[in-house]
């Protein structure tokens, strides 16, 4: 539904427009080619950290501490993949699969319960469901730091602080007001003869959720996954306070690499180079997604 | 299949406003029938009540020998079609024809057979792969129709299901849906504000407005026999002309006297309206349908010879091909009823033409033999065996079988 309104809106003052001269149409070109370089421009400028990242974590360390990773272009055989060995060897791999442990069940677990509260904020008339839901969406703005201390308080009659469940319980906890308010906007841009077709079909709420409305919301649901994921996944502030040396994620393990005089930097520049790739390939997993319009037909 | 029984049937929204107002329909078991009235009569809010997606405010609703007002919609076994056909965009047509049986734990190879017998009968075979996403909107319709047909329910809610659909596939969907209701049987309860779809689908036609039940009756009765000026106005394209005229007994025989005109009232009209000579001496709102006028040239030599003539001006002629719409004007002030204003409201070349002034714009369908062009003078012909006569201040049709007594 979406691509198409978007297509009739863009075709139709085209095919309205009067024709336009040669020289328009070679302005109209120009315009359009320098948008583009532009475009390309700011995407290499942003890119550059990230490549100078990815150099300094296969050079050697000699030559990092002695010149700039630029360098690299004119003498490529600094190259080594010693520094990725040194980082293995640091025990690192644990606090990579610390980070997720954490990352997933916090993902899973917030899309999981967001999509069935959404669901009943959007579909089922209950008693003070918008009250609630204002309440849902007042949490939105409170910030996480002035919840640290009752919640390690809480934590420690509970026995969680410095567990991993703990960690992620916190995540799930700030992670929901945000997921809900997402996910019961989309569901209610769902048609309601949609759901009243499944009901006389003779769906329950349960077979119109898990049926009908969320495979429906799959873009919302995934935009709402990448989100969720890299907020966990590059968080440093709730694990440096809940997540105990056994427990603690690359970002932990990266910061308390931090040297107050110089740094390690054969095991900082990998570890970061690491600790960015993944979130990055989700990213292209499930970017199409965010495009597609999953509306389309279902009514008129 | 089952009979449906709605006993004084209310619905009343929060805020007080009251959709259904004490409805009694009795839809009998493989009967067509057609809910038509304008926007707002409540029509859709009786359908999803019969189909459990409204709560019922008072009143009892039977599907077959059950009374249904506290059951889902699920446990009604009843299917609907819905007006933007609400398929799931995610399924592929075969699935979303299966969806229903599914839930209904039917085994694969059964919902396979009706699948497929559904999918021939409606010409989607070669589609069942299909996202809906990838069909026209006839095709969409068909699928929106075989996901009821599968279910084999004992009867099918259809909300507007045409409206979406252009003009000409609308007439062929309508033959289709004639035939389907034919060959299944399966009562029907079909919505509409279409009253050209409501005469022609219907075995028989209800017609609401605000909320209330105005008629019931075949299409051909509704037409011949409306029981207030709302349903005469209503039913019918072009709308009936309405005229406040008196009635008036002359030497030999009634006649009814209207804007300088007399057309003769005849005896056999008084005999099928009782009560109707009461009313000599005094006001009544006179009603004529558009096609019981005819040319006196084309008239001449076939039906409408021996009619009574009426002298007009066509100020417009609308040409359809195999007839003529003549609209001319008549020496007197529209009637301002509640009832015809309502019936109205669609009608917008009614309203579109403030040149009228205080006069009324009556339309007349002649053949098109007449070759009648604006601005001529032409001798018109009225059947005076159809006139329709309403009391003034009720609108009630006067000698009805409904209204006697009222």
């Amino acid at each position: 539904m979406t691509t198409a309104t978007l297509d009739r809106t863009a075709g139709a003052p085209a095919t309205g427009a009067p024709k336009r001269g040669v020289l328009g149409r070679v302005v109209d070109r120009i315009g359009g080619g320098l948008v583009q370089v532009v475009l390309i421009l700011i995407a290499l400028f942003w890119l550059v950290p990230t490549l100078g990242l990815l150099v300094v974590s296969i050079r050697g360390e000699q030559y990092n501490n002695a010149s700039g990773w630029w360098t690299i272009f004119t003498q490529p055989a600094q190259l080594t993949l010693e520094n990725y060995a040194n980082l293995l060897a640091t025990g690192f791999t644990s606090s990579f699969w610390n980070t997720v442990l954490i990352t997933v069940p916090a993902t899973l677990l917030v899309i999981g319960l967001a999509a069935m509260a959404a669901y009943a904020f959007a579909w089922i008339d209950f008693p003070g469901r918008d009250g609630l839901f204002l309440v849902v969406v007042g949490l939105l703005v409170v910030p996480i730091q002035i919840a640290l201390i009752p919640v390690a308080k809480l934590y420690g009659t509970l026995g969680l602080f410095g567990s991993i469940p703990g960690v992620v319980l916190f995540h799930v906890a700030f992670g929901l007001p945000f997921a809900i308010f997402l996910l019961r906007n989309f569901f209610a841009g769902i048609p309601r003869e949609l759901l009243e077709a499944a009901r006389m079909d003779g769906a329950g709420e349960w077979k119109i959720f898990a049926t009908v409305v969320f495979p429906l919301a799959k873009p919302a649901v995934a935009s709402l996954g990448i989100f969720q994921f890299l907020w966990v996944w590059n968080d440093l502030l709730i694990a440096l306070v809940f997540a105990n040396t056994e427990n603690q994620p690359m970002t932990k393990a990266l910061q308390s690499q931090m040297r107050q005089f110089g740094t390690n930097v054969d095991i900082l520049a990998p570890g970061a180079f690491l600790s960015l790739i993944i979130p990055l390939v989700l990213f292209f997993a499930f970017q199409r997604y965010f495009v597609q319009g999953m509306m389309a037909g279902s009514v008129k | 299949m089952a009979s449906i029984i709605l006993r004084d049937v209310d619905k009343i929204y929060a805020g007080g406003v009251k959709a259904v107002d004490g409805l009694n329909l009795e839809i009998k078991d493989g009967e067509f029938m057609v809910l038509v009235g304008p926007s707002g009569c409540g029509k859709s809010t009786a359908l999803r009540m019969v189909a459990g997606l409204e709560d019922i405010s008072g009143g009892e609703i039977t599907i077959g020998d059950k009374v249904v007002n506290h059951l889902p919609p699920k446990d009604r076994d009843i299917a609907m079609v819905f007006q933007n056909y609400a398929l799931y965009p995610h399924m592929t047509v075969e699935e979303n024809l299966a969806f229903g049986l599914k839930l209904r734990k039917m085994p694969k190879p059964d919902i396979q057979k009706r699948v497929n017998e559904a999918a021939k009968m409606l010409g989607l075979e070669q589609y069942l792969k299909r996202k809906p996403a990838a069909l026209s909107g006839g095709q969409r319709q068909r699928v929106a129709m075989g996901r009821a047909i599968v279910r084999e329910p004992q009867a099918f809610l259809m909300d507007e299901p045409l409206s979406n659909l252009d003009a000409k596939l609308r007439v062929s969907m309508r033959a289709s849906l004639n035939q389907m209701h034919e060959r299944l049987g399966v009562t029907t309860v079909y919505v509409t504000h279409d009253q050209v779809e409501a005469m022609t689908l219907g075995n028989r036609v209800c017609v609401l407005r605000d909320g209330l039940l105005q008629q019931v009756d075949t299409p051909q009765h509704l037409f011949d026999s409306p029981v207030n000026l709302f349903v005469a106005g209503f039913m019918g394209s072009p709308s009936m002309n309405f005229v406040t005229a008196e009635l008036v007994r002359a030497d030999g025989g009634a006649q009814i006297a209207f804007a300088g005109h007399q057309l003769p009232v005849p005896d056999s009209t008084f005999a099928a309206k009782p009560g109707l000579d009461g009313y000599i001496g005094k006001k009544v709102i006179l009603g004529i349908r558009p096609s019981d006028f005819e040319d006196s040239r084309a008239a001449a030599d076939g039906n409408g010879a021996g009619w009574t003539r009426l002298p007009v001006r066509a100020e417009v002629t609308e040409e359809l091909g195999s007839e003529i719409n003549v609209l001319f004007l008549i020496d007197a002030p529209p009637v301002e009823h509640k009832d015809t204003v309502a019936a109205q409201d669609n009608d917008e070349d009614e309203a579109a033409l403030p040149l009228s002034g205080d006069k009324s714009l009556w339309t007349a369908r002649v053949n098109a033999r007449s070759h009648v062009r604006s601005g001529q003078n032409v001798e018109l012909v009225v059947d005076t065996h159809n006139l329709h006569f309403f009391d003034p201040s009720s609108g009630l049709a006067i000698g009805h079988p409904a209204n006697v007594g009222r």
